[in-house]
């Protein structure tokens, strides 16, 4: 009971005309971004951050804004893979292989508000998971001391080793670059300066949203230039699209493929470290494995494009989850959210949904309401997105990079941010070409002090006894999970990741 | 081969990170732990992975040609110069340069090249100063 009436509260305070208004504008953008092969949810969320700054949002409209975008970069994904083969972003890998061979015979429409619905399944049912799994995590989460948060980062970086890279000594260095540059500026603890080189603007650190945009967003711009890859992948082509809406049949057929990798993408997202692109990989090869009798998956089944929907879907819900109730995000996306949560001084863990209840009911609400949006946009209204595709990106990335420094010029003010900026995104370029991962890096500039004052708070209440990270059953429980997180993906992973990476090209380092 | 140079500059840059951890003046007033501790631990981890990633290198990865990586460089010195210039130049201006050069690079012809050129400065200037009210780096013009 009480926590309808909290989803009341959140319904009271995202029914306001701004919030709508900008939950509206999160869905369009989110699902052009996820439709535009080349930019994703992290990088289209990492862009609009610091617009969302500047234009003095609180933080409940600008969660809104952009979790909305994430989740419409979620449905967004299938549309070129279904009509182009080209999955818009990495969740949507999965969607190319049936979706594509459905367009060929002649079924784009039906394929297209297929998988519109299915990832409505999944997105509202995660919603719904993340009401009831969240509260119960947040009274676990208040039985944690310092050693016990230590241990709980530990088993953050090593289980998004597991999954985010093909070469897990790869993470782990990310992981440790990204904490190390987290240690520049004043220590917090005894204020004196580290690794600041007499640099004045370091002293305050660096800011964790230059390395954002940087890292994900100028990154692209980079590997666009590189390859020269100047047309619109949609040239040349006919999008024809068909007839909209999928027979009853279809939907009856698929309804319990949705509801079971709904379930299985929410587990997936869930968990640390694993994002929508498991969550959309592992719901197929379930289904696959599940309903397939006669071989007809990846020949343009309807199940095969609504179960990796639904899952991506869903992953993305669940992946909220970690983020808001114990403040470490699953994903390379929510990583980007919890980055928007600190720079706004809203600390997340179970702290939030006693303090701020305002801003974690709100932004539920906003992702039930963001939802019937996106599905009245995604099927109705598909034909104005498929147009979105003919962009040629010789025009649309001189926009991005142009709409990245004005946002970070428009938070500081200061060409040595720009100029820092440009270093991160040359660095990501490097790393991508590397296949390193960059999600442990964001992971580790936002974790990194929080981690360390952990860590030196749990040492010193004990004395000095270095033990004290390890004794309660509760952190033994975390570093056992850590550990088996971090070598389990080295004995039996290997096969499923490079599956799952299968275009183990750039975009594999941003995976999602 | 690219993974061996890799893991040897992420070994270096763990001992860079060492120095500059042992530099650290400590203040009299420290906890158990310092400032020091949490740097050290990870600069084992960035020397470990390191030391690992120059034994067992991954497949070489795809390279561009020299003048692809030169237009990538071509394109960090113009970002730079901009960078340098907005608060020179003004927004308007310096947006336009650079949004011109990168269409002209990723292929576009002369008139497109000035189209999105001028189409991005003014589109973000009007979006996001005029109507948003964002304040972006005004030059000698005023804007």
């Amino acid at each position: 009971m009480e926590l309808l009436a909290n989803l009341g509260d959140g319904f009271a305070i995202a029914l306001s005309w701004q919030n709508i208004g900008l939950a509206l504008l999160g869905c369009f953008l989110g699902t052009i971004m996820g439709a535009l092969p080349g930019l994703g949810p992290s990088n289209g969320v990492a862009i609009l951050i610091p617009l969302a700054f500047t234009l003095g949002l609180g933080a409940t409209p600008s969660l809104i804004l952009l979790t909305s975008v994430y989740y419409g970069a979620m449905y967004g994904g299938r549309i070129s893979s279904i009509l182009l083969n080209i999955p818009g972003d990495e969740p949507a890998m999965m969607t190319c292989l049936d979706g594509h061979p459905m367009a060929k015979k002649g079924l784009a429409g039906e394929a297209l508000s297929l998988s519109g619905i299915a990832s409505f399944v999944g997105a509202f049912l995660a919603t719904w998971g993340l009401i009831l799994l969240a509260p119960q995590l947040v009274k676990i989460a208040l039985l944690f001391g310092p050693a016990e948060y230590f241990a709980l980062f530990a088993l953050a970086f090593m289980t998004l080793g597991g999954v985010s890279s093909t070469n897990q000594a790869k993470s782990a260095f990310a992981a440790a670059l990204g904490l190390g540059l987290a240690t520049i500026g004043v220590d917090t603890q005894t204020g004196v300066p580290r690794f600041t080189f007499g640099e004045v603007h370091l002293y305050d650190g660096l800011d964790f949203l230059v390395a954002i945009v940087g890292l994900f967003a100028l990154s692209e711009v980079f590997i666009f230039l590189e390859t020269r890859h100047g047309g619109s992948d949609a040239a040349g082509r006919k999008l024809t699209i068909g007839k909209l809406y999928p027979p009853v049949s279809m939907i009856r057929q698929t309804t319990p493929t949705m509801l079971r990798t709904s379930f299985l993408g929410f587990i997936a997202g869930v968990l640390p470290g694993a994002g929508a692109s498991l969550g959309s990989f592992i719901s197929y090869s379930m289904e696959k494995k599940l309903v397939d009798k006669e071989g007809t998956f990846g020949t343009g089944d309807p199940r095969g494009v609504a179960a990796p929907e639904a899952g991506n879907n869903a992953a993305a819900g669940g992946a909220l989850v970690p983020m808001l109730a114990l403040g470490v995000p699953g994903s390379g996306t929510t990583a980007v959210l919890l980055a928007v949560l600190l720079a706004l001084n809203i600390t997340p863990g179970p702290l939030l949904f006693s303090q701020n209840p305002d801003v974690v009911w709100g932004l539920i609400a906003a992702l039930f309401i963001a939802n019937f949006m996106l599905l009245a946009m995604n099927i109705p209204m598909v034909g104005l997105f498929t147009r979105v595709l003919m962009i040629p990106s010789r025009i649309l990335m001189p926009i991005v990079a142009m709409v990245s420094f004005v946002g970070i010029y428009g938070i500081s003010g200061s060409t040595f941010d720009l100029l820092v900026m440009i270093g991160f995104g040359v660095m990501g370029w490097v790393l991508r070409k590397l296949d390193v991962p960059l999600v442990p890096i964001i992971l580790g500039t936002l974790l990194g002090n929080s981690m360390e004052n952990n860590l030196r708070r749990a040492v010193t209440i004990d004395n000095g006894n270095w033990w004290t990270l390890a004794d309660s059953p509760l952190s033994i429980t975390l570093w056992a999970i850590a550990i088996i997180g971090f070598v389990l993906p080295l004995i039996v992973g290997a096969r499923v990741k490079a599956k799952m990476h299968q275009r183990r090209d750039e975009e594999g380092a941003i995976s999602d | 081969m690219s993974d061996r140079i890799f893991g040897v500059f992420g070994i270096i840059l763990a001992v860079g990170y060492v120095i500059a951890a042992l530099a650290i003046e400590e203040s009299f007033l420290s906890d158990a732990v310092g400032p020091k501790a949490f740097p050290l631990i990870i600069a084992a981890i960035l020397a470990l992975s390191g030391a690992v990633i120059a034994l067992r290198p991954d497949p070489e990865p795809h390279w561009p040609a020299l003048a692809r990586l030169a237009e990538v460089a071509a394109a960090v010195v113009v970002l730079i110069l901009y960078a340098e210039m907005l608060p020179v130049a003004g927004f308007v201006i310096a947006t336009a340069f650079a949004a011109a050069y990168l269409a002209w690079r990723l292929g576009s012809g002369p008139l497109e090249t000035v189209a999105v050129g001028a189409g991005t400065s003014i589109g973000i200037y009007v979006t996001f100063h005029l109507i948003l009210g964002l304040s972006l780096a005004k030059g000698p013009l005023g804007f």
